[in-house]
């Protein structure tokens, strides 16, 4: 067979694509439809900037939602005579699609596939990691800028220290093979993921505690669900098997954690500080109420804005940081599609055969653009009111 | 003014403490020293020979009194076996008498590499100054080129040269310098993509590409074309960031009240801009740039691997790649100061050019 010129590609492609657009038309039409009603979501569809990039990172969830759909080859399967081959060459007789849309690469694997798979990768970590440095940040910065003193310099001299480390530095100490076998990476992520625990723990007994029926109902799902959760992903030690973690992944995804929560712990401090002084919260004050209700159930929610601006930044800053991991090479298998690894494999013949590392290039951009113009509308959006 | 230096530099020293401590901890864990042993005596040594040869070259005793050592406050470690003295500080020449007592970092000592096989001073100080070079260049090209566009962006907020430039900064700061590198490489150093083969092929450049794909080059004489790429590279990067500091710096300096009585006075907005709010508008860009340089590390390690350029950056991969301890902890030592030195700077020169912030 012929292969495809570049019009072909991209209007195969775009076909492969359906599901993400089918969903993406169905979002936007609610969306749009119902704006009104969705509160700052809803403010989003106003901002032409915030649109765009609620699109771009949308279409990046459903592709790794979708992602089996879509892809044309098995991402692992390696077909011999297509390596290093150009864009829109024909795959041999037998394979499960007619061509290699975006070329093969040194290994002779689909380098779409590949792509559309390390978006299922990417996404898995990245907004995960976020979430939980923010629970730890949230969690460490709310009585940091509360309470000030003893608590705050110690805090704070914690975050600086982490901080002062440069980034790269820290995860060539802290993701090698050989820091798994002294169980270091165990020990910081029984540390960092007991936090979400603490979380929910303080701020259902902050609400609940003149109501101990309901209180007592609400810790003890949060226990069981989240010590059950604790036990699988921390110490691989679930005892119904749901909840685990490999432990290349753990690694990876503490030394995310760690690099990220001291920055959100001083963000949440900074606003702490500034929203202390309110009235509000001298009138909380007054009537007695408990110093963790107010900082979780009257400041956080005052600060929510800053906050759900900066995840978004962040969500965009850990999947750079997962792809520079992945660039050195750094905890993850060899096989592993995500798009770091992927530009790593595909530098050393860039000059002679680019698309293998340009194509992941391209959507690793996208999605970080995405993420920060989606973060610009909600900035601009919540700014307004 | 003095209490609040001593401050600082008391807590600086405390963090550098600290942090040396947890890198020294880190590179020498049991598995590590384990390999070193492997790699510097014999791969096929049993558990037991590992064993002796750690203790023969004193990685056998607590990690504080090692650390002690290597930072020079601790006389460095001496064995003597059947008469034959070994220790820390004897070797290149020294007998057990004339050799000094402490010798670590703090003794200018810093160690041996296992990987190069020479003085880790030595090694750094060639990658230091390469580096140098870059981070000169980078500077050179970023700063200017950022103040500039955050400065055009905020001075007419809201217009279309604003959001087209703020979107400009957004797009760079979006795009690491992995991808950006791979990028300029693919346009502007690729033999069969990007513009190379065309302009080759019209006859305008005499070579096949026009920059260089690698800046190896660059370490014996830099050109435009072995040093443009990574220069652009890391620039790109942080160009975007503080481009969008000074625009909403910019943005508000230029609704205050100043800033309208000028205005209102009849002076021409250029000068408005350009007399009354740039020096107001650069003084938050001022700490962001010294707050970049962190930042500009990380682009300085990913760019020099990804340009095979052999400064600091390329040293740290090498060391940490090949489990090198003493090179890994000098690399560390230097990153380490110059967060440090950077973040004191910046907050030195924050209260110098705002008059509104007073230290006591």
């Amino acid at each position: 067979m012929e292969p495809l010129g570049w019009g072909g590609i991209f209007a195969r492609m775009a076909i492969q694509f359906w599901p993400v657009w089918a969903a993406l038309i169905v979002t936007f039409a609610v969306s749009i439809h119902q704006k009104r009603k969705l509160g700052l979501y809803g403010k989003l569809f106003d901002s032409p900037i915030g649109m765009i990039g609620f699109a771009i990172v949308m279409f990046w969830v459903f592709t790794a939602l979708f992602a089996d759909l879509i892809i044309t080859q098995d991402p692992l399967v390696q077909i011999s005579s297509m390596k290093n081959k150009p864009p829109g060459e024909a795959a041999p007789e037998g394979s499960s699609y007619a061509y290699y849309l975006l070329g093969g690469d040194n290994l002779a694997r689909d380098v779409f596939s590949r792509m559309v798979m390390g978006a299922r990768r990417v996404l898995a970590i990245a907004p995960a990691a976020t979430a939980f440095a923010f629970m730890v940040g949230i969690t460490l910065g709310l009585p940091a800028g509360y309470f000030g003193g003893r608590l705050d310099t110690g805090l704070s001299f914690l975050a600086n220290l982490v901080l002062a480390f440069p980034v790269i530095l820290l995860f060539y100490l802290l993701v090698t093979p050989e820091i798994r076998d002294t169980g270091i990476p165990i020990i910081l992520a029984a540390v960092l993921f007991i936090f979400p625990v603490i979380f929910f723990i303080t701020l259902f007994n902050s609400r609940y505690f003149t109501d101990p029926p309901k209180r007592n109902l609400f810790i003890g799902i949060t226990l069981v669900l989240g010590l059950w959760a604790y036990s699988g992903l921390a110490f691989n030690m679930d005892p119904l098997g749901v909840w685990s973690m490999d432990p290349n992944l753990l690694n990876v995804f503490v030394a995310v954690v760690f690099v990220n929560a001291p920055t959100v712990f001083r963000i949440v401090r900074g606003i702490v500080l500034d929203l202390r002084s309110r009235d509000y919260v001298a009138a909380g004050q007054t009537r007695g109420e408990g110093a963790w209700y107010i900082m979780l159930w009257e400041i956080l929610p005052n600060a929510r804005g800053p906050l759900i601006v900066d995840f978004c930044l962040r969500i965009g800053y850990t999947t750079i940081l997962l792809g520079t991991l992945g660039f050195f090479g750094l905890g993850v298998s060899p096989e592993s599609p995500d798009w770091g690894s992927t530009i790593n494999d595909g530098r050393r013949l860039l000059s002679i055969f680019p698309h293998p590392a340009v194509v992941p290039a391209f959507a690793l951009m996208s999605l970080v653009l995405g993420l920060n113009l989606l973060a610009d509308g909600l900035r601009e959006e919540s700014l307004r009111d | 003014m003095l209490m609040f230096l001593s401050r600082r530099l008391g807590i600086m020293a405390l963090t550098a403490l600290c942090l040396t401590f947890v890198v020294f901890f880190l590179t020498n864990l049991e598995p590590n020293l384990e390999k070193l042993a492997r790699s510097e005596g014999s791969v096929r040594m049993s558990d037991d020979q590992v064993t002796s040869w750690l203790e023969a070259n004193g990685h056998a005793r607590p990690l504080i009194m090692r650390y002690g050592e290597w930072l020079g406050v601790l006389p460095g470690w001496t064995r003597d076996v059947d008469g034959s003295v070994t220790g820390r500080c004897i070797r290149g020449g020294l007998t057990a008498e004339t050799a000094p007592t402490r010798c670590g970092v703090l003794q200018g000592n810093w160690g041996q590499s296992s990987v190069f096989k020479r003085p880790v001073g030595e090694i750094m100080g060639r990658s230091l100054a390469a580096t140098g070079w870059l981070m000169l260049w980078v500077m050179i090209v970023m700063v200017p080129s950022a103040l500039l566009l955050g400065v055009l962006a905020g001075m007419r907020e809201g217009t279309r040269t604003d959001r087209a430039l703020s979107t400009v900064a957004i797009a760079t700061t979006a795009t690491p310098e992995y991808v950006s590198g791979v990028i300029l490489i693919v346009v502007f150093a690729s033999a069969t993509a990007g513009i190379s083969p065309v302009l080759a092929e019209w006859g305008w450049i005499s070579g096949r590409t026009l920059f260089q794909g690698t800046a190896t080059s660059a370490m014996d004489k830099i050109t435009f074309w072995n040093f443009g790429l990574p220069v652009l590279t890391i620039a790109l990067y942080g160009m975007g960031y503080i481009a969008r500091m000074t625009r909403a710096s910019m943005t508000e300096v230029m609704t205050a009240q100043y800033i309208r009585t000028a205005r209102l006075k009849g002076v021409k907005f250029r000068d408005v801009v350009i007399r009354h709010a740039l020096r107001n508008a650069l003084i938050a860009p001022f700490t962001v740039i010294m707050l970049q340089f962190p930042w500009l590390l990380n682009g300085v390690v990913i760019v020099e691997t990804l340009f095979n350029y052999k400064g600091f950056g390329w040293t740290l991969v090498q060391g940490a790649g090949n489990n090198d301890i003493d090179l890994l902890l000098s690399c560390s030592v230097v990153a380490v100061i110059v967060v440090l030195v950077t973040q004191l700077i910046s907050d030195i020169g924050y209260a110098f050019l705002n008059p509104r912030i007073r230290i006591s």
